[in-house]
């Protein structure tokens, strides 16, 4: 009997002891073995105002590089790391700078990989600030202060222009616009809303407007939010500029727009410098009249790109509204895969150094290649818009426009 | 037109602006003024009716003054209801309970709000949105013209409500003594209930009103709610006329604190006066007695 169990197999205590051997073996080594081919994610930390006073904008931003991380994961992830899938770590800064430092601080001891924040400047410069703790790369989707980059925090990059390089495009284009136009333009108000970003452009736009021939007669803050803007479209009257230059957020810009109208207030122009709805299809779907041939220098694609008008199509198939903030989040995501990429790791300081050397080109905005100085793309700029006929056209650079600026307005 | 020439459509701007305010706040009178209970979901229920309104307008063709038909009516309905099976069964009569009951409603419904209609700013825009009514040299937007005279008759209806009514007797008499008004066999429970429901009703009217020349997200209410509370204390708890009078003061003191300090400064002179009326007069303006 035991030869012939021998002969014919295993005995019973044998089996056992090959049994557990083997699932030793496969405990220790083979399930690793499996686990290898599928590499671990790529943690990208999102962080934006999805709550609170700006949360349309922050909601934009976080449906833009969600749709990023979507379309890289779609298209096999991080190549030269196996093909590890991006993975969006969400958090709410609540519009408040504060908020967004605690979340970084966060995901950071959490070992995230990057972050992408965090729609406003002052988020965006606290965000950046605790990045810098654990080195972990940082860049920065929409916030335009320039102080954001001038700190030299060598974690921190911006694929987007700076309010500085915005507000010098910005007063160069008016010059042309108005002086093509016989040079009507001699006075102009600023509106602007009173954090960061406001205050920023308002400040550079003062300091420069005069030296195209064009006199700031008032500039007006105004609080987030503001219930009412009537006083404030009472002293544009009383004040009668050529222009008006409004720069703030969404719902303050479509109240400040609906009440000059109401108010019967006529300027030559309303040109915006990042204006928070000039540049936005909502605005003009909702208020086709009072968007009428109002100007914007903002953040735009590049509308000859086809990279950018499948975006924009896919964007409108899950029912977005196509703001600068969807497209510029999804190339802050997209420049940051790309470092990774390149990396071939997660390493933070690999990370970093592919970042500052980076030459993307596949942005669809009117860029070219990127161009990293000190952390700031200085290949990016903006574009002058104009809503003409319920459409938005670019007017500046001439090379990018799809339409001729229409200045002064007609009454 | 110099600066000094613009004080009077300002001030006027200020009254229309004004009556908005009231319109918010004369629900909260009843409800903090009257009942004590201190509802801090009544900014987050003005965004429940505004998306209400918008809705409506959007999906049915209703427009903002036509959903007046309907909009205090479902307000009422949802406003009995929480106070009937939420806000009253998890206080167990303890205000401290009922506050943070509130808080805790805000959260949720505004959460719920930004999980079901995003944070977009959603607005109506009618054809009478940009019309104006010229009145001493001043355009006068009509939305808020027709909000002013509608504030002043809900007021009146509320005070007619409380001083003419059985219900409102009710009212008062539960305000006042609660466990006498059981022992003579007023139901309690469904006046508060009725009382919480009437005062969310006029967010309901509010928001018809409010809707053609505002917008709606889920935070909308934050830039409303403290301001109720100040008018409601302003004018005297419990004082419907004391809630609009309180309104219109709040509304010019703002238009013309913008005016002079500037539009960032201007809402200092609203808390100015809420810290001096609590200094030299505690029940407000007209006093606190229904």
């Amino acid at each position: 009997m035991a030869d012939k169990r021998k002969t014919s197999g295993l005995s019973k205590r044998d089996f056992m002891a090959a049994a557990g051997a083997t699932a030793m073996v496969a405990g220790v080594g083979g399930f690793p073995a499996v686990l290898r081919a599928q590499p671990a994610n790529v943690k990208i930390g999102l962080i934006h105002p999805v709550s609170g006073f700006i949360a349309f904008s922050g909601t934009q931003c976080r449906e833009g590089a969600l749709m990023a991380i979507e379309d890289i994961n779609a298209a096999g992830g991080i190549k030269s790391m196996g093909g590890a899938k991006l993975e969006a770590v969400l958090a709410d800064s609540q519009g408040k700078p504060d908020i967004g430092a605690a979340e970084v601080a966060k995901m950071a001891e959490a070992g995230i990989d990057g972050i992408v924040a965090g729609y406003s400047s002052a988020i965006s410069l606290a965000t950046s600030q605790e990045a810098a703790k654990s080195n972990t790369p940082h860049v920065v989707d929409v916030g335009v202060s320039d102080e954001i980059i001038k700190r030299g925090l060598p974690n921190t990059f911006r694929f987007s222009p700076g309010y500085g390089v915005i507000a010098k495009f910005a007063v160069d284009n008016l010059d042309k616009i108005n002086k093509a136009a016989g040079s009507p333009a001699k006075t102009a108000m600023i509106i602007h809303e009173e954090s960061l970003f406001g205050t920023g452009s308002a400040g550079l736009l003062q300091k420069e407007l005069p030296g195209i021939g064009i006199e700031v007669i008032e500039v007006i803050k105004h609080a987030n939010p503001t219930r009412d803007f009537t006083n404030i479209a009472l002293q544009i009257k009383a004040k009668n500029p050529d222009l008006v230059i409004p720069a703030n957020y969404y719902n303050e810009y479509v109240l400040l727009a609906r009440t000059m109208r109401q108010q019967k207030v006529q300027p030559k122009g309303i040109y915006s410098v990042l204006g928070g709805a000039a540049s936005s299809y909502k605005f003009v779907n909702e208020f086709p009249e009072a968007a009428q041939y109002i100007m914007d220098c903002n953040h735009w694609f590049n509308p000859k790109s086809d990279i950018a008008l499948q975006r924009k199509a896919a964007a409108e198939a899950k029912g977005l509204i196509y703001t600068y903030e969807v497209f510029l989040a999804y190339n802050a995501v997209a420049f940051l895969a790309d470092a990774i990429d390149r990396a071939g790791s997660t390493d933070k300081d690999a990370v970093i150094a592919a970042l500052g050397n980076s030459t993307w080109d596949k942005h669809g905005m009117p860029y070219g290649p990127t161009k990293i100085v000190g952390g700031q793309n200085e290949g990016g700029q903006p574009v002058n818009t104009q809503v003409l006929d319920g459409d938005i056209q670019v007017i500046f650079p001439e090379e990018f426009a799809s339409a001729a600026p229409v200045f002064p307005m007609p009454a | 037109m110099s600066e000094f020439s613009i004080l009077l459509p300002s001030l006027l701007n200020g009254i229309t602006t004004g009556a908005l305010y009231a319109l918010v706040a004369l629900g909260l009178t009843l409800i903090y003024g009257v009942l004590h209970i201190i509802n801090f979901a009544h900014g987050s229920l003005l965004m429940v009716a505004l998306y209400g309104v918008y809705f409506l307008a959007v999906g049915f063709g209703v427009g903002p003054y036509q959903a007046l038909i309907v909009m205090p009516a479902a307000m009422f309905a949802i406003g009995y209801l929480l106070q009937r099976y939420v806000i009253g069964k998890a206080s167990h009569e303890r205000d401290e309970n009922i506050l943070l009951v509130t808080l805790g409603l805000s959260i949720v419904i505004e959460n719920l709000a930004l999980y079901w209609f995003r944070s977009d700013t959603r607005i109506v825009d009618t054809p009478w949105s940009f019309e104006t009514v010229e009145f001493l040299g001043a355009f006068l937007p009509l939305p808020k013209v027709i909000a002013f005279f509608g504030a002043l008759l809900t007021a009146a209806a509320l005070w007619g409500l409380m001083t003419r009514t059985d219900l409102g007797k009710a009212i008062r008499a539960v305000a006042k003594e609660r466990k006498g008004a059981r022992l003579v066999g007023i139901d309690v429970d469904h006046v508060f209930a009725m009382s919480f429901g009437i005062g969310i009703a006029c967010l309901g009217i509010a928001a018809c009103l409010l809707m053609p020349s505002y917008y709606v997200t889920p935070q909308v209410g934050h830039g409303f709610v403290l301001i109720a509370f100040t008018i409601v204390v302003l004018g005297g708890m419990g004082s419907f006329v004391g809630a609009l009078i309180g309104g219109l003061i709040i509304g010019v003191v703002e238009s013309l604190g913008g005016l002079f300090l500037g539009e960032s400064l201007g809402q200092i002179g609203i808390f100015a006066i809420f810290i001096l009326i609590l200094l030299f007069r505690p029940t407000g303006l007209l006093g606190h007695k229904v």
